[in-house]
């Protein structure tokens, strides 16, 4: 289910599939995919390792190292970018809030209010999708000039003196947030509504007959049915949110005390060539994210992570 | 329910949801509108319309350059991201086999992982092994990132496939070559094309696992990067504006088509 979301184009009732047992066909069908994986996601996964433990030649120029064990580099590593790590997620967990907040009651109006409006609810979730055919960077940076200091709303905010002179409204945290919560709307939006899509209003009047109050309905019978959309659209936006750099970066919407573990990595690698630490630093994001998602993927199975 | 949930209902989520979709639209608007602008050096302030940027697309240096090359490791991550994503997909919904579970927590986990780890790991494995980074890394790695989402779109197409259909083919001496061909492959068209057009644009638009592989070769989202520290050219605008038109136009036409078709369905019956 989690990830379906997107692949979801009007499927008609799976057809119970005639299981065959011929393997050797199933194998050759496989294995150039699996392979591919193996190569090209499980063996770089592996050089992180590696490359995460070693230590610097001796006498060496910068970006050469060798082969080591140095458990150090994880403990000087934490130590120093706990706060990025923290920023990371407090950014990413803020962002995911915000997109479902904005993002339920627009799953809510397309999977629901529209469904007697075929052309007009597809014409919305063209709408929620359309962000995804601009640059990501260049509406990214769209952002940036409509946040500017020169723009008419960061004017009227310091004409109604709602920010202070001097304040700006680029190159914050909330700006940063902002960003994030932007761009990943639509992978909020559209796995909420494929699970409101399929919710049979009949359960809804049920509540109200029941003598719930429209708001306890709403928590105690919408929110619960929608609980799988809701799960997928956090995964898809927390994930992607939490290893960013776009926004965060300072010639987008970021500024010098706003940098996340993503910008990190990046200037290690790329920039300082520091490749052990940046290495680390992606094992521990990727496994302070992959504890959550098992968490969900041991509740709901492998057979629906798809 | 009383009157004002009635009320609220019926107007506040109308009201709500257009105002949304203006916000959703805010950068798209902005980025178009500034690809007319007669601008100089920085494309910031408004200094008045032309269609210059439109039809001198190329003067701005590398713009269209690294828009060939996006196209080029698109149309080559798609086809291969394609061809082996269906195949795993009909092997996972038509073959009980050992590892299956594994198999999906494979295409489930690049999808899982933050692209900067997914980044940062292959850029390490081309360093160990000496492979100078390129146009041939940045496709590796985007084939990579766009085989799980072929999965999942073929996947849906594969289930939803009546296995009588090929059986009949067969029953009528269809030999399995021919099957795939006239029978199978036809039917999955659909999902095989949704796919491809997800990897398209997810290729497309990638930046930051390219950041991490292309060395010195420049993708369209390299380039706006890279030109962000020093003003971006308002060209850049324009290739943006025209794929996002392309987009659109093709999306809506799809939709109006299978809604017109759905309609015939319906008067047929």
């Amino acid at each position: 289910m989690a990830f379906g979301a997107f692949g979801a184009t009007a499927t008609a009732a799976p057809v119970e599939p005639a299981i065959r047992r011929r393997s050797r066909v199933a194998l050759v069908l496989l294995l150039p995919g699996v392979l591919y994986l193996a190569v090209f996601f499980l063996a770089p996964l592996l050089s992180l390792v590696i490359t995460s433990f070693q230590a610097p030649v001796e006498f060496g120029d910068i970006g050469q190292y060798q082969t080591a064990f140095r458990w150090e580099n994880y403990t000087s590593v934490i130590a120093t970018y706990a706060p990025h790590l923290l920023r990371s997620f407090a950014y990413a967990a803020t962002a995911t809030v915000a997109a479902l907040l904005f993002g339920f009651p627009l799953a809510y109006f397309i999977g629901v209010t529209l469904r007697r409006f075929p052309l007009l609810q597809a014409l919305a979730l063209t709408l929620v999708i359309a962000p995804f055919f601009i640059s990501f960077l260049l509406r990214t940076l769209a952002w940036k000039q409509l946040l500017s200091d020169e723009s008419w709303f960061v004017s009227a905010l310091h004409g109604l003196q709602l920010l202070p002179p001097g304040e700006h409204v680029t190159g914050t945290a909330f700006s940063v947030i902002f960003g994030l919560a932007y761009n990943f709307i639509p992978f909020m939006t559209l796995p909420i509504y494929t699970s409101l899509e399929k919710l049979d209003l009949r359960y809804v009047e049920a509540g109200g007959d029941l003598y719930a109050t429209p708001a306890s309905t709403f928590f105690r019978v919408t929110v619960p049915l929608a609980a799988p959309g809701i799960v997928s659209g956090a995964l898809l936006t927390f994930i992607p949110a939490a290893g960013d750099y776009i926004n965060a970066s300072r010639d987008f919407l970021g500024g010098t005390d706003t940098a996340m573990i993503g910008n990190v990595i990046e200037a290690n690698f790329l920039v300082l060539q520091n490749y052990p630490v940046a290495a680390a630093l992606s094992l521990v994001l990727m496994v302070a994210i992959l504890v959550p998602v098992s968490v969900y993927v041991l509740r709901s199975g492998t057979d629906d992570l798809l | 329910m009383n009157a004002f949930s009635r009320w609220f209902g019926r107007y506040a989520l109308w009201i709500y949801s257009t105002l949304a979709f203006v916000f959703l639209l805010v950068p798209i608007a902005y980025t178009i509108v500034f690809s007319f602008n007669d601008s100089r050096r920085s494309n910031i302030v408004w200094r008045g319309f032309t269609l210059d940027n439109w039809t001198q697309v190329c003067n701005s240096q590398g713009v269209c350059e690294a828009f060939a090359n996006s196209l080029v490791v698109g149309v080559v991550a798609t086809v291969l991201a394609t061809a082996l994503g269906t195949m795993i997909a009909i092997a996972l919904v038509r073959f009980r086999f050992p590892f299956r579970n594994s198999t999906t927590l494979l295409l489930f986990l690049p999808m899982a992982t933050p692209e900067v780890v997914l980044g940062a790991g292959l850029a390490a494995e081309f360093l160990t092994a000496g492979v100078q980074k390129g146009v041939v890394t940045v496709i590796l790695a985007h084939t990579m990132f766009c085989i799980s989402f072929v999965v999942v779109t073929v996947r849906a197409r594969v289930a939803s496939l009546d296995p009588a259909l090929e059986e009949a083919g067969r029953d009528l001496y269809a030999s399995p070559g021919q099957v795939f061909a006239r029978i199978t492959f036809p039917l999955l068209l659909p999902g095989i094309v949704a796919a491809a057009l997800l990897s398209f644009a997810l290729s497309f638009d990638d930046f930051i696992i390219t950041n991490f592989n292309s060395g010195s070769f420049v993708t369209f989202p390299k380039y706006v990067y890279t030109a962000a520290a020093r003003g971006i050219p308002a060209e850049a605008n324009v290739i943006a504006s025209a794929v996002f038109v392309i987009a659109i136009v093709f999306v809506v036409s799809t939709q109006l088509s299978s809604a017109a078709r759905r309609k015939r369905a319906a008067k047929n019956q």
